[in-house]
């Protein structure tokens, strides 16, 4: 009974190749890689007591208003001037706006403040910039104006990072970014919408 | 000088699935499954300060536009909200965040992603918008493409 010992034949693997490559053509097809983008947002806490209105006194100084209309013509309103306005002024508007360099009685208030990493500084921790939209502006208007007032604020943390940490803002670490943005505290406020006419 | 001629060796291929099946794996986890059919058009809004959306898993996609050009017919030109696969009121977003957080492992990190058509009023962005502010979403993205 002694039989030769039989060698199990391999088993011919030559086609896993090709089923797993229909898989990964499978995959391919069916996901997405886009890296989506957008700009960042948060929205104001919702009232707690819808009867209580918000009726916080704010001074004209520290206001600067920008109000869009239903045909996106744009209108913006600070202590030193008031009238239309193109998107593409909008960002050195606030800017100016924002930074008071010069102390202006009619730009926002400057408080000193003892920010930790920085020092002693005079800053507009008051300001706010208000956007103002019809039910009728059209979205990507809209999307332009908080775009700029972003940028701006990215702006002048860039500056102040460069200034104060040689730096720009994004390659500073956690504490020296906090302290930038209570540097530049950004205060966009977005009121509800009114009709300015136009729209429906 | 009459050599034998000798053969080529053939080429081991039994670690070419290996290969392949690595890089399926890879891209299984870099990618992201579509998950919903597109019901409206929209072309979103060109912007510099863009950012990128991290952590997928947090975030809710709420889509705004006209109906796409097969569904115009039946359901008019006006502007739509789509919530997962279908067109939704301003009202009913409160319950797609619920129901958006429950699934979710980081509730307070929970992201809506607003996907709107250029063309929107703002009216419609509005009304989304106090909506998620009701119901504590508050940390939007507008989605937009880049411009330099």
């Amino acid at each position: 009974m002694a039989k030769a010992k039989k060698k199990v034949p391999g088993l011919n693997t030559s086609s896993t190749a090709d089923i797993s490559f229909m898989l990964l053509i499978f995959f391919l097809i069916t996901t997405s890689m886009d890296t989506d983008m957008g700009l960042s947002r948060r929205l104001p806490q919702p009232p707690q007591d819808e009867d209580v209105k918000e009726e916080m006194k704010i001074k004209d100084r520290n206001v600067m208003e920008v109000r869009v209309n239903a045909q996106g013509f744009l209108w913006v309103k600070d202590g030193t001037a008031s009238g239309f306005a193109e998107i593409k002024d909008l960002r050195s508007r606030a800017k100016a706006f924002i930074k008071n360099e010069a102390n202006n009685p009619k730009l926002p208030e400057l408080h000193p403040k003892n920010i930790e990493g920085i020092g002693m500084v005079a800053i507009t921790d008051k300001h706010v910039i208000s956007v103002q939209t019809d039910r009728g502006t059209p979205y990507e208007i809209y999307f332009l104006v908080q775009d700029e007032l972003v940028a701006a604020y990215n702006e002048l943390r860039d500056d102040a990072a460069k200034r104060y940490f040689h730096h720009t803002y994004a390659a500073l670490n956690d504490e020296q970014q906090s302290a930038i943005r209570q540097y530049y505290p950004q205060r966009i406020s977005e009121a509800e919408p009114k009709n300015y006419g136009g729209a429906n | 000088m009459a050599r034998k001629k000798r053969e080529m060796p053939e080429m081991n291929t039994s670690s070419l699935p290996d290969l392949i099946f690595s890089f399926l794996f890879f891209i299984m986890m870099v990618t992201t499954m579509r998950e919903v059919t597109l019901k409206v058009r929209f072309t979103k809004p060109a912007g510099t300060q863009l950012e990128k959306l991290e952590n997928k898993s947090a975030v809710s996609f709420i889509y705004v536009g006209p109906p796409t050009d097969n569904l115009r017919a039946q359901y008019g030109s006006s502007t739509r909200i789509q919530l997962n696969d279908r067109y939704a009121e301003p009202k009913e977003v409160m319950d797609f965040i619920y129901q958006e957080r429950q699934s979710m492992s980081d509730q307070s990190a929970q992201v809506v992603s607003i996907k709107a058509d250029v063309k929107t009023q703002m009216g419609y962005i509005t009304d989304i918008k106090e909506v998620l502010r009701k119901s504590w979403a508050l940390k939007v993205n507008y989605s937009a493409m880049r411009r330099n």
